[in-house]
């Protein structure tokens, strides 16, 4: 049962062969077993869980059920959830229950599925292997010395380890892809604008996206009818017609043209990583479709560019973590200004209070013109890259990582080379395009490789069935890492 | 040497939406601290402004009624510092693109008009308010304020001393009110001014350095806060010293300005593109429906006024002081059947003397425009003397009836029967007869006495124009 598709769990729910609390009930247990060495997840609540699944089957034997009626999910605790401690990884909201539902966990709720829980992640979003998260690292289910990922870690790890049958992430800069591509799952970031951001504790904003982590690209097919969609509350919501994202899932790959971007392909990239790619891009070249190199020659620009605009609006994004109405305030404090400092001094960690510090180092007078604006010319063109490369072809593949996970400790103390770990992943969201990540290797060392796919605005619908074709052929996605089997 | 003195001012006016600028939070003051405060204006993680369309369509207005640009596409910026009435952290607001550039505003100096240029009008939120009183020696923060809309009009440095930047904010004041996109309240601060004073010697071209009074919420204090900020700086210049750029803030108690912040101390606000919001963009379209939604401007109705009514621009001008002088202007020259010189002279005299007697504003006037209408067409008609529509629109005043009721009830109404005045008058003179041979004698102010005379025993009611007749007649 822990590996079925949402599809099968709706239909053994529509058939009664089992009810919501009775699936609830399982992976709670499996939670309950697995959490405390993985770390997945941060805020646990059974009673809320099981309630919440006693109203789905009370849904789904009134004949009222949607979809996904009673199948459990997580949620990274980046999204606000009326009555659930919502920490964003940080000490300082570690106390803090939201009075409100974020639109995607109302949207969630809406459709009768049942709130796992809250999963770990980087602290704010901030970070590419879950070590900055306040409440611990997650480790990653298939070899607990690595990391899952970050920052949408804990959902991972929860996915990969069948801990939840299906996960909520966000992705600012590869934070739904890069974790996906550690653990091997599927997970997609959708183009920006698509998903509302109400309620999701901001990172950077103009970068934020949230999208569906799952086992497979069917899965988050289905997950996208239900998170994605216009929303008032957000001004960046796009008011588009509403869309079927399991329309595309049977359209064949012949004639599909896949670019491979030229500077994917070099220096940084693992042998094995680069092999496992390969391997996948020949099931594609068999299914009929063909390839084209195209060149995304800004690519390397990226990342710096990324670490100017995101800190910057994250700078004062966090603004409001300031110990005045909520979240942590310092015990001791002299005065007004003292108390600002101790209370972000003690309730931020190391890597947010750098961003911070750069941020605002980037925002300010003198500084603007040569880094923020600088840095916003050059997104322009990394977008452009993208529009010129999408002449030619119809998806873009390549890695979704350089390697695969790397243990703790490896590059924690290095931010550099942390950073440089989302080379492939960054330009997406600068240019606000729709990205994926699905497994399609593991490496000799027993950890998953990811592959990536990106395509064009709004190209959803079909990045999902170009994936969901790859995985009719394959079964890396059905792998599970060692021992999840025996932990029914 | 002379001085001159030159003011800029900035004016934050309060729109007056019913919601506030990024939330659905009602905007109407004076509730219970941080009862009109929603999870978006106290900052919580995770939410997200949406702009108020009302807030924008009223700063077209401005913008549109000072002949001012409306920007087709304008952009939010946040504006970084902390504060603990400053939720965010950061303050939304306009900085490269606001919404309104340009524009002027005519304002009456002594007998001359002047042209005062605009530089631009920006949208932004407001902040809370904290409060210093008993908290147990802590601060309280109520947060009702934070996120009402602001429009900040900023002009350039045209206004020469105190007078004329009073002119101006009193200008712009009936501007907004006039307008109905702010409710000129300055008690409760919807209408606030910074004010940028410099002196320089009279004939120079250079702008000397310049001070900014922070939050000037009456138009006295304005007045007093310039005065005694351009005497503060004269002296310094002839003493030799240095003027400072700096921030400083008018204490009205001691009557003079003190320092809140020198230049190095200025803040680095950080401003930048807002990503929570796109650029405002404003179509043809709106503007056009946001213009044909907009009352007739002062100027255009004064214009209208003189040409229609007859009457002076003087009297154009006293009579479009506001929005509802002028309809009830307009009401009462229908009301009294045309009779638009009347109609005036009775609005600025009377109705004006009484309502600043009783400090009241147009909107609550006891006396509709219908019942003193009737009243000047009782005047008209000859059924009333000029005193005695006074003692009728006194009794209006105090709502004790209808004009023809009230007549009738006191007895108002004047006797235009010469018969019956030449009789009072024969009486009169034969009871007087040393005061009609002074007259015939030459002393011509005897007749005043003889018309009082008549008058009294008439009580008031005779027609003074054929009391006046009859006498001469009967004397000469």
């Amino acid at each position: 049962m822990i590996n079925a598709s949402l599809t099968q769990l709706a239909a053994l729910l529509a058939q009664k062969k089992i009810s919501s609390v009775e699936l609830t009930s399982a992976y709670l247990d499996r939670i309950a077993r697995f959490n405390p060495v993985l770390n997945a997840f941060v805020t646990v609540d059974e009673t809320a869980s099981l309630a919440q699944a006693a109203a789905a089957d009370a849904r789904i034997a009134s004949g009222a059920a949607a979809t996904l009626t009673g199948i459990p999910i997580a949620h990274k605790d980046i999204f606000c959830a009326d009555g659930w401690r919502t920490t964003c990884g940080s000490r300082m909201l570690a106390n803090f229950v939201a009075p409100y539902d974020a639109h995607v966990v109302s949207q969630f709720k809406n459709a009768g599925m049942v709130s796992l829980g809250k999963t770990n992640m980087d602290e704010f979003a901030m970070g590419s292997s879950n070590e900055t998260s306040y409440f611990g690292a997650v480790k990653n289910p298939w070899d607990i010395t690595a990391v899952p990922g970050g920052s949408s870690g804990g959902s991972a790890a929860a996915v990969a380890a069948r801990l939840a049958p299906a996960a909520t992430g966000t992705d600012t800069g590869g934070s739904i892809r890069q974790p996906a591509a550690l653990t091997g799952i599927t997970g997609l970031k959708p183009t920006y604008g698509v998903v509302s951001r109400y309620g999701m504790i901001a990172f950077a904003s103009s970068l934020d996206q949230a999208g569906p982590m799952a086992k497979s690209a069917e899965d988050c097919a289905l997950l996208m009818n239900v998170m994605a969609g216009f929303d008032e509350r957000d001004s960046t919501s796009l008011e588009r017609p509403v869309e079927d994202y399991t329309r595309d899932l049977a359209q064949p790959m012949a004639g599909l043209r896949i670019g491979l971007p030229r500077e994917y392909f070099g220096e940084g990239l693992s042998d094995e990583v680069a092999r496992g790619v390969e391997a996948a891009l020949a099931e594609y070249r068999k299914l009929g479709a063909q390839t084209v190199e195209v060149s995304l020659p800004n690519t390397r620009l990226s990342i710096p560019v990324y670490y100017v605009l995101a800190p910057a609006e994250a700078s004062t994004n966090l603004a409001r973590f300031d110990g005045v109405r909520y979240g942590y305030r310092a015990p001791d404090y002299k005065d007004l200004t003292d108390m600002y400092e101790q209370t972000r001094a003690q309730g931020f960690g190391a890597e947010v209070k750098r961003r911070i510090m750069i941020g605002t180092y980037v925002l300010s007078h003198g500084y603007y013109d040569a880094y923020y604006l600088q840095a916003q010319k050059i997104r322009r063109l990394i977008a452009q890259d993208f529009t010129e490369a999408f002449a030619h072809c119809d998806v873009i593949m390549g890695p979704t990582t350089p390697e695969t996970a790397f243990d703790f400790g490896d590059k924690s103390s290095d931010p550099i080379a942390m950073y440089l770990s989302d080379i492939y992943t960054i330009a997406v969201n600068l240019a606000g395009l729709p990205g994926m990540s699905v497994p399609c290797a593991i490496a000799a060392n027993g950890r998953p490789i990811g592959l990536q796919l990106i395509g064009d605005y709004f190209s959803e619908s079909r990045l999902l069935g170009i994936a969901h074709q790859y995985q009719r052929v394959t079964d890396w996605h059905e792998r599970m890492p060692p021992n999840s089997e025996q932990q029914i | 040497m002379h001085w001159e003195i030159v003011v800029g001012l900035e004016v934050h006016t309060q729109l007056s939406t019913r919601s506030k600028i990024f939330s659905g939070s009602s905007t109407v003051f004076g509730a219970a601290p941080n009862t009109q405060a929603s999870a978006v204006d106290i900052a919580l993680p995770g939410v997200l402004p949406v702009l108020n369309r009302s807030a924008v369509e009223r700063a077209v207005q401005l913008g549109l009624a000072i002949g001012g640009n409306i920007s087709r596409r304008s952009v939010f910026a946040r504006k970084n510092y902390f504060y603990p009435d400053l939720p965010k952290g950061y303050q939304i607001s306009q900085m490269d693109h606001p919404v309104v550039e340009g524009g002027s505003l005519t304002i009456q100096v002594g007998p001359d008009e002047k042209t005062v240029r605009i530089t631009r009008a920006h949208l932004e939120e407001d902040a809370g308010k904290s409060m210093h009183g008993d908290f147990h020696g802590m601060t309280g923060i109520d947060l009702n304020r934070a996120g009402t809309p602001l429009l900040e009009i900023v002009s350039e440095p045209d206004l020469r001393g105190a007078a004329e930047a009073v002119a101006y904010a009193k200008t712009l004041h009936g501007l907004v009110v006039w307008l109905g996109i702010c409710d000129g309240n300055m008690q409760e601060g919807s209408f606030r001014c910074d004010a940028n004073v410099s002196v320089r010697p009279l004939g120079s071209g250079v702008l000397g350095t310049r001070c900014e009074i922070k939050n000037l919420n009456s138009f006295r204090f304005l007045e007093r806060a310039i005065e005694y900020e351009a005497r503060r700086q004269i002296e310094i210049n002839e003493e030799g010293g240095t003027i400072r750029q700096e921030t400083r803030l008018y204490d009205p108690d001691r009557d003079e300005t003190r320092t809140m912040r020198s230049k190095e101390d200025a803040y680095d606000y950080r401003y930048f593109h807002d990503p929570d919001l796109s650029p405002l963009v404003i179509s043809e379209d709106w503007i056009a429906r946001t213009r044909a939604a907009m009352p007739e401007l002062p100027g255009a109705m004064r214009e209208r006024l003189v040409a229609q009514y007859a009457i002076s621009a003087y009297d154009a001008a006293a009579l479009t002081a506001s929005r509802a002088t002028a309809a009830y202007f307009e009401q009462l020259v229908a009301a009294s059947s045309g009779e638009a010189k009347l109609s005036a002279n009775w609005m600025m005299g009377d109705l004006f003397a009484a309502l600043n007697r009783y400090e009241l504003d147009m909107a609550h006037c006891p006396v509709s425009a219908a019942q003193l209408g009737r009243l000047i067409v009782r005047i008209v008609d000859g059924t009333l003397s000029g005193k005695l529509a006074k003692e009728v629109f006194e009794a209006l005043w105090q709502a004790a009836g209808e004009v023809d009721a009230i007549i009738e009830a006191r007895g108002l109404k004047q006797v235009s029967d010469s018969g019956a005045i030449a009789a009072i008058v024969d009486q009169i003179l034969a009871a007087n007869p040393a005061q009609v041979a002074d007259y015939r004698a030459g002393k011509e102010k005897m007749l005043g006495y003889l018309v009082g005379q008549a008058m009294k025993a008439m009580k008031g009611r005779a027609n003074p124009q054929q009391l006046n007749e009859i006498l001469l007649q009967k004397l000469n």
